[in-house]
Formats: C-alpha cells, structure tokens, sequence
C-alpha cells in the first residue's frame, strides 16, 4: 500500500458520464486501484462517499453555488488534496451546466453553476464532454509518477502534465476558443481534429478552416485543448512511441 | 544533418514497382502503394485519404457531407474520405495542394465507418494532431489505439483552395478543370495541363498566397509519421521514404519482403539527403524567425505561440 498514491473523487454538478468513462477502463482501471492508487473515497465506485486527505482528488461537475454542502464539498476537498483535477467539460469550463436558469424539481432554487476553478484553486484540467477514458488513464498513471517515480519519471510526468495545468488559467471555453486564440491568431492551418474532437458535431470545415454551429456548442472545451496550435510540446509529444508504450506497460 | 530530420530507423529513395499505381501517384507511388499493400495485409482496413468533389459525388458514403456545396464544381478541391480498396486510392492519388482536413475524419472513422485499423496520409502537421491524440486523448475516444499505420508527406507550405484558384487561373492563366498535375520543386511551382502545356510560376508570386497557419510550422518532412515520403531528395519519379517508428519498420519490412517498392541507397542518389536537410534548416529557421517575431508584434504586446 505505501508506493500507492491516495486517490479522491468528489462529485458535484455531473451526470455521472466521468465517472463512466473512468470504469470504461474496465481491466485498465483495476490494474490501476490494484497497484498505483487507493481509492479512498467517491460516492459510486467506493465505501467511503466523503472526502477525505488525499494525494490527488477528481472532481466531476460544476459547482451550484446555491447549494451549501456542494460548495462545503468543494472547498474541502481543496483543503484535503495536494492535487485537484477537475475532471470533464463541467468541472473545468462550466460546460452544458452554463445552460442552467434553475427551476427543476426538486431544487428549483439550484440555479447558477460555476467551473470550480472559479471557487477554488484547480491543478490539472482534463477537459472534454465526456473526458476520455485513456485521457484519464493517462493523467492518473502521470500523477503515479509525478508523486511515486523515479527523478525522470518525474520530469516526464511533469512536462506531460504541465499543458493541462496551464490549461487551469482560464474556466471558460466553448468553440470561440478555436476563432480568438487560434483562427485569428493566425496559427490555424485547417488540419480538422477539432471537428473530430467536438463530441456534438457542431463544428465543420469551410474551405480548410473550422466553422462552428455555435447554438450546437456545449462549451465543453475539447476542440481547443485537442488542436495541435492550442498548445503542443515537442519534448513530449515527439516522445509518443515510448510514452505510450510506458503508460500501456505500466498497466499490463 | 541532424534534429531536422527527426528520429528515423532507414531512409532510402523508393518507387513503386506498380506500374498502373505510378501513373497515378505524385512522385514514387509510396503513399498509395504502402496503403494498398497494408489492406491487402490487413494491417489496415480503410485509409484517410485526400479524395476529391467528383469522388464524393459518386461515392457519398465515403465522405462525411457537411455543408460543402456539392453541386458547385470546384477541380482540385480535397475532400477527405475514407477508402477500402486499390481503386479508390488511386482515385485520391497525387497531391492537392490545399488544405485536406484529413484528421476531421478521424474519430468517425472508428464510429460510422467501422474500422478497426485505420490508415492515415497528413502533412507533417496532421501527424502531431494524431500523435497528440494518442497522448492527449482529450475528445478522441478509443482512437489512438486504432491508428495503424500514418504516412506523413513533406511539406513547405499549403494554400487555401481559393489560393490555388487564382494561382492556377489568374497568374498560369490555366483553368483548373484542365490541370492534370501541380508540383512544388527545383524552386517553381508546376502547372501541367492535360493537353500537354507546362506553367511555372516562381515560388516569390506564390509566397503571398500561403496559408498564414503554415508560417509557424517547424516540420518538414512529417517527423511524426510512422512512415514519411517527399519527392525532394530523390530523382524525378523516386520519393525518399523514412522509415520511422516501429509499426513504420514493421510495416516497410514487409512491403519490401512483398516486392511492393524497388529501392536505391539514399547515399547513392542525387540530389540526397542533402538537399532535404538543407530546405528543413531553411523552413525552421524562417519559421523561428517568424516565432520570434509575433513574440513583439504589437507594441508590448504579443502575438499566441503554440508551442510550450
Ligand atoms: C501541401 C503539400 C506540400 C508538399 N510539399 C512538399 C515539399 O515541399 N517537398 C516534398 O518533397 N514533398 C512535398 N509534398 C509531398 C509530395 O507532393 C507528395 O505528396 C509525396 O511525395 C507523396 O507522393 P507519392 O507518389 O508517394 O504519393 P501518392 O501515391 O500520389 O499519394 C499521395 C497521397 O497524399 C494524399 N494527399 C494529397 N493531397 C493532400 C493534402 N493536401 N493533404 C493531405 N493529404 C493529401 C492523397 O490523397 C494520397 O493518398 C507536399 C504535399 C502536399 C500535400
Ligand atoms: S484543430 Fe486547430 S489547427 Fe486544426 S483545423 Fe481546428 S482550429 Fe485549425
Ligand atoms: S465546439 Fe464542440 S468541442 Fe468545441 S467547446 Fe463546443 S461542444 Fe465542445
Ligand atoms: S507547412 Fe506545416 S502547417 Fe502548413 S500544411 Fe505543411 S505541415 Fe501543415
């Protein structure tokens, strides 16, 4: 148990699809809990549903801030965690939660929701409606070796994690990203990942570059933090053969 | 010679001993001979490829049909597809140069076209968008492990579609519909029309046409492919091919078992290697330089790099 990193997962405003695409794992999350993480607490897959001191905390959804023990919750589970990772679209960016006027049984006073980074300090994003399971896989077996490694595993842990850490500077993103930061910045050269990214289908390529149904958009964020000129790093991402067969040997 | 090359397992000059595939290819065959040998093998079971309008036309079930206005015609405007046989690549053979969003179809490749295997050509920039899907799986689910074997092709630059209309219309004075051929090399842009005629344009009228985009690339001869192929390098009709990854030995190994390619020593042929590390150092130093300078662009204020 001591190499095992303690693991937490807080649920607030969430449909419960991240904490699907985390057991859609299947032998790769079990492999994982059985010899890299302990997973302390988390209201679906453990015992334990309250939060507790942790190595690293998920968190899945936004926050409602017209629900006391949600915001509790979240401020705690800060509190409690050296690493918080705000886990999917709602969590990092609001996602289809900023769509919210309230009104619903049996809360109808549950009205206005907020990314957590806006309540509270978040280390790592894992963005995207819903996040992936290998994406996830990826980041838990990275924070493995961020806390556990060796001093290289630690450096290569670092430099993977450190886009998804910058990407915590910002709690909104929907398809405008990929028009102020990356179209009008002049950096887009019409490869077509975000269209594949888009898990609604709202964006399109218009004579090689990407045109956005932006009534479709759901503003999870994952078109922008999955095309190559939103951020990309030569020192990891031309390491990808080794690295993935790291992460998939690290899971056998 | 060095970084600018990337890693690599071999390099050689190639050409396919296909003859019906040459005369459809752009330079040595290497692209569609590599895909049709890997669906033969089932190394692969579709391939991402550049297809164009009139191929969409016929084969919509190839194509996703977004909103492109598919009774305009437009000759040499790339539309990707996906395709599962010999025939259909050599429809989508030869290069376009305009934008081709091969990776749009990535995800949907695995989904509503069912592949297990998928094949991919890019330009050295689609293959960092598909190795950082592979690290970063943020809204691609399921499919790094899918990718099966991805061809990157050597790239200076691209041009949106209407670039290439006004330079093929307005300065070659050519129309497009009776273009059989467009080729960057020996410092010309090549028009061939079908008829026999021959433009060229110098590279210093075509360089106001180019895909801003293309301006911070530092990627010449797709370092992230499995395989990569240019012509630049090898003789007339030959590619240079690296060989890159271990799939990309694989892969190549058996090709060459299968006498799918004929092959010369890259030291033995001219121009060489030479000549390609001399136009990488040129691309990635002009393109740092333009790095450097949106970093002062406005007055204390910059423009975005990409790159941490
Ligand atoms: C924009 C652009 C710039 C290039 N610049 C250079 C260069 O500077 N130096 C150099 O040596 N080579 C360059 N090439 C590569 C070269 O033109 C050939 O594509 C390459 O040598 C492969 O030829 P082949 O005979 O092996 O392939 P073929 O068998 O002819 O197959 C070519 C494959 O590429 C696909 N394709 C065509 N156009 C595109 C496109 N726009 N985007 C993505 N895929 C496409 C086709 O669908 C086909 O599958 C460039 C290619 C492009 C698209
Ligand atoms: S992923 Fe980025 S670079 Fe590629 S087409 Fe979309 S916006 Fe442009
Ligand atoms: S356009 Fe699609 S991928 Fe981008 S933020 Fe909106 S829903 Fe997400
Ligand atoms: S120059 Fe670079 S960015 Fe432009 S198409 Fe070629 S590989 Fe892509």
């Amino acid at each position: 148990m001591a190499d095992k990193i303690t693991l937490g997962y807080t649920h607030l405003s969430g449909c419960t699809g991240c904490t699907v695409a985390l057991a859609d794992n299947y032998a790769g999350l079990l492999t994982l809990l059985d010899k890299y993480v302990d997973l302390k607490y988390m209201p679906t897959l453990a015992d334990a549903r309250h939060v507790q001191k942790v190595d690293v905390s998920f968190v899945e959804g936004s926050v409602c801030i017209n629900d006391k023990l949600a915001v509790e919750e979240l401020k705690e589970t800060r509190e409690k965690s050296t690493i918080v990772v705000a886990l999917g679209g709602c969590a990092c960016y609001g996602n289809i939660t900023r769509f919210s006027r309230g009104g619903q049984q049996n809360q109808p006073a549950h009205e206005a929701y907020l990314p957590i980074g806006d309540l509270i300090k978040v280390d790592v994003y894992i963005p995207g409606c819903a996040p992936t399971p290998q994406m996830i896989r990826n980041v838990a077996v990275m924070a493995y070796l961020l806390l556990k490694g060796t001093k290289e595993q630690k450096d290569l842990a670092t430099a993977f994690l450190t886009p998804l850490m910058k990407l915590t500077e910002k709690t909104e993103a929907c398809f405008c990203e990929l028009m102020t930061q990356v179209i009008n910045q002049g950096l887009c050269m019409g490869c077509g990942t975000c269209v594949a990214a888009c898990p609604v289908n709202a964006i399109t390529m218009e004579y090689g570059k990407p045109n956005g149904e932006r009534d479709l958009c759901i503003k999870c964020g994952a078109c922008y933090s999955q095309c190559p000129r939103s951020w990309f790093s030569f020192d990891v991402v031309e390491n990808y053969e080794a690295i993935n067969e790291a992460i998939m040997a690290a899971l056998q | 010679m060095g970084a600018e090359l990337g890693k690599y397992k071999s390099c050689v000059s190639a050409r396919s001993t296909d003859k019906e595939l040459l005369k459809c290819a752009q330079d040595g065959g290497i692209v569609s001979s590599l895909f049709a040998f890997a669906l033969d093998e089932g190394i692969i079971d579709g391939a991402i490829v550049a297809a164009t309008k009139e191929f969409a036309a016929k084969n919509p079930s190839k194509v996703i049909i977004d909103s492109t206005n598919f009774d305009m015609i437009e000759p040499w405007r790339p539309i990707p597809a996906i395709v599962n046989t010999k025939a259909e690549l050599l429809a989508a053979a030869g290069t376009k140069y305009n934008i081709s969003p091969n990776v749009a179809l990535l995800k949907e490749a695995t989904r509503s076209f069912g592949l297990d295997k998928v094949g991919i050509v890019g330009t050295p920039c689609q293959m960092q968008a598909v190795r950082k899907a592979q690290l970063y799986p943020i809204g691609m689910r399921d499919v790094g492990a899918s990718i099966a074997l991805a061809v990157g092709i050597f790239c200076m630059e691209n041009f949106p579609y209407q670039s290439i209309l006004q330079l093929v219309e307005d300065h070659a004075a050519m129309k497009l519909e009776s273009v059989k051929k467009m080729e960057i090399g020996k410092g010309k842009f090549w028009v061939y029309g079908k008829r026999g005629q021959v433009v060229q344009l110098p590279l210093k009228v075509t360089h106001k046409y180019e895909q801003p985009g293309c301006h911070v690339c530092l990627d010449y001869v797709a370092n992230l492919g499995d395989i990569s192929t240019g012509s630049v390098g090898s003789p007339d009709g030959w590619s240079t091919v690296f060989v890159r990854s271990k799939i990309g030995d694989s892969v190549w190994a058996k090709a060459m078992a299968a006498g799918v390619f004929e092959t010369q020593p890259i030291e033995k042929v001219k121009p060489g290697l030479e000549l390609v590390s001399k136009l990488a150092n040129e691309k990635i130093t002009k393109n740092k330089a333009t790095l450097e300078a949106r970093k002062t662009f406005g007055v204390g204020k910059a423009l975005r790099n990409p790159y941490i």
